[in-house]
């Protein structure tokens, strides 16, 4: 699904990459974390999957597209099959529940009546069905989070990213997402979710990829948060 | 996308910010109208071109018995040099009517066009000399008739009426001129507001933008709500600025046209072509000012 083969990503007017020489393999399926402190590239290493940025070397395949080759008008057919989902939510305040979720699949030119039928359908899904009509700002956090994760969701991506999702979160809200996201795993998407959130990664028990200044120093399968040895 | 969609959010957008959609639409209006002013002051000097040199004439002036020039110096044109100038006339090519003003015909005029005055009295009919009166096909052959009747015997001088016109015309096209760059001009502000309010527009809405990249969004649809923004403000502003130029064409019938009786004005035909060019305009500019200000700002 994702393949990472020797990419090192130096941002513009910087001299020490962000990411370097990493080649990291994830199957369709499966549910990475990805951890390390602070300024080690995970960011970065969303940003590369989204293509919101290009690697310096090294070659990035996703859901089968060559990113190093893929020409910018077709940024939007990765995208489709790639669902995010971040820390800051980034929902529309002056739209409700509903025409948030309704929103991605307007844009991906779904008719009246098939949004009609999706949105009830996701947003019950993420336990929401009774506040359709709520704006944002009558949700707590992670209802936000659960909108933005049936947002993401909507349009069924083969893949989904979440950057620190829990990171505004306290940890009963945060437990509630982390279920979410594994039952959206089980149904076949493949996640990956960067986060500091040691309790989580330590019960999940998931695949782990540490970074370290922008080199891969672990890859541990059903790992932990700090690697003990 | 679909049409319901994007329309819907278009009208978000217009009434979001409402008196910036205002401002942009009488910009427009005013600065299409200003170019549609100059379009017409182009038709108008056309216009009175046609008029004027439809009537003006090359005058052939016949030596009399007081004319000085050199080819006057065998005393008056004789009546078988006049029948020789006549029938020289009548085969050139660029001539279309010959008219042979006599002496009594000039006095004649002569005494009506200055009746009210002192000098009618002076003027004897031997005094004023015979004339012919020649209209050109194309008024601006002048100079094959004057070169082929100037300094011949017989022939005072050839008089062309146009060189008095060509001043005056040089001084409506200076005018002219004057109101197409003001247009232009105006109509570049116009281009540079939508700009503006464009990248204004881009910012307020950079979380609906920024979503519709995430989810898969290309970049003409992302563009395309704000691309019809800028459109609907230039046809609603050309809507405005064709009344305007509308208006203007009644007064113009109504109030100018009896008191200038000397020529004629631009047609509402003139009227309706300027009106199309201004569309041209107006689209093209808004499409340009648009795609290139969302160029910048909504990069995928
Ligand atoms: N747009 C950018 N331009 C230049 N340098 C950048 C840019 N974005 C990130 N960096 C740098 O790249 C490195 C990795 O950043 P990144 O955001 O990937 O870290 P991160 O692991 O996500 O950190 P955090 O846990 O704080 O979110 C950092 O040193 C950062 O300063
Ligand atoms: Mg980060």
């Amino acid at each position: 699904m994702i393949r990472f083969e020797h990419v090192t990503k130096t941002y513009a007017k910087t001299d020490k990459p962000a990411l370097s020489d990493v080649s990291i393999d994830v199957a369709k399926g499966e549910f990475v974390f990805l951890v390390g402190q602070s300024g080690s590239g995970k960011s970065t290493f969303l940003r590369l999957v989204l293509r919101e940025e290009k690697a310096s070397s090294g070659t990035i395949h996703v859901a089968g597209k060559d990113l190093g080759t893929l020409s910018n008008w077709k940024v939007p057919e990765l995208r489709k099959q790639v669902g995010t989902v971040f820390q800051d939510f980034r929902l529309l305040p002056n739209k409700t529940v509903f025409e948030n979720v309704a929103f991605a699949l307007h844009v991906l030119g779904h008719t009246k009546k098939e949004i009609a039928r999706e949105v009830p359908e996701i947003v019950e899904l993420v336990g929401l069905a009774e506040k359709l009509n709520r704006r944002p700002g009558e949700l707590s956090g992670g209802e936000q989070q659960r909108v933005a994760i049936a947002r993401a969701y909507v349009s069924r991506p083969a893949i989904l990213i979440a950057d620190e999702p829990t990171g505004n979160l306290d940890p009963g809200t945060s437990i509630g997402i982390m279920k979410l996201l594994d039952r959206i795993n089980r149904e076949g998407t493949t996640v990956v979710m960067a986060t500091h959130d040691s309790s989580i990664v330590d019960q999940m028990r998931k695949r782990v990829i540490e970074l370290e200044s922008g080199h891969v120093i672990r890859d541990q399968v059903r790992g932990v948060y700090g690697y003990t040895g | 996308m679909r049409a319901g969609f994007v329309m819907s959010e278009v009208g978000i957008g217009l009434r979001r910010n409402l008196t910036m959609t205002f401002a942009v639409v009488i910009t427009v209006a005013i600065s299409l109208s200003l170019l549609g002013i100059g379009l017409l002051s182009n038709s108008q000097v056309r216009t009175m071109k046609d008029y004027w040199y439809d009537k003006i004439e090359v005058s052939i002036f016949l030596c009399g018995p007081l004319s000085e020039t050199p080819s006057c110096a065998g005393g008056p044109v004789t009546a078988e040099q006049r029948l020789e100038i006549q029938q020289d006339l009548q085969e050139l090519p660029v001539v279309q009517t010959v008219y042979y003003e006599s002496q009594s015909e000039a006095y004649q005029r002569f005494q009506e066009r200055f009746k009210d005055s002192a000098i009618a009295q002076n003027v004897t009919v031997d005094q004023l000399p015979e004339s012919f009166r020649v209209k050109l096909k194309d008024p601006t052959e002048f100079a094959v008739v004057e070169s082929a009747f100037s300094g011949r015997p017989g022939v005072d001088v050839v008089q062309d009426q146009r060189a008095i016109l060509e001043k005056f015309f040089s001084l409506l096209n200076v005018l002219r001129d004057g109101a197409l760059v003001i247009g232009l001009a105006s109509v570049l502000t116009a281009a540079l507001l939508i700009s503006n309010t464009l990248r204004i527009a881009a910012y307020n809405r950079r979380r609906e933008t920024t979503v519709m990249k995430l989810v898969g969004a290309s970049s003409f649809s992302i563009q395309l709500p704000f691309l019809l923004e800028g459109l609907f403000a230039a046809i609603v502003g050309w809507g405005i600025s064709t009344g305007i130029l509308s208006g203007l064409k009644f007064v113009v019938d109504d109030r100018i046209a009896p008191l200038l009786t000397f020529t004629n004005f631009f047609t509402w035909n003139d009227v309706w072509v300027a009106s199309a060019y201004l569309l041209l305009t107006g689209v093209v500019v808004s499409g340009f000012a648009s795609v290139l200000t969302l160029r910048k700002y909504l990069k995928v």
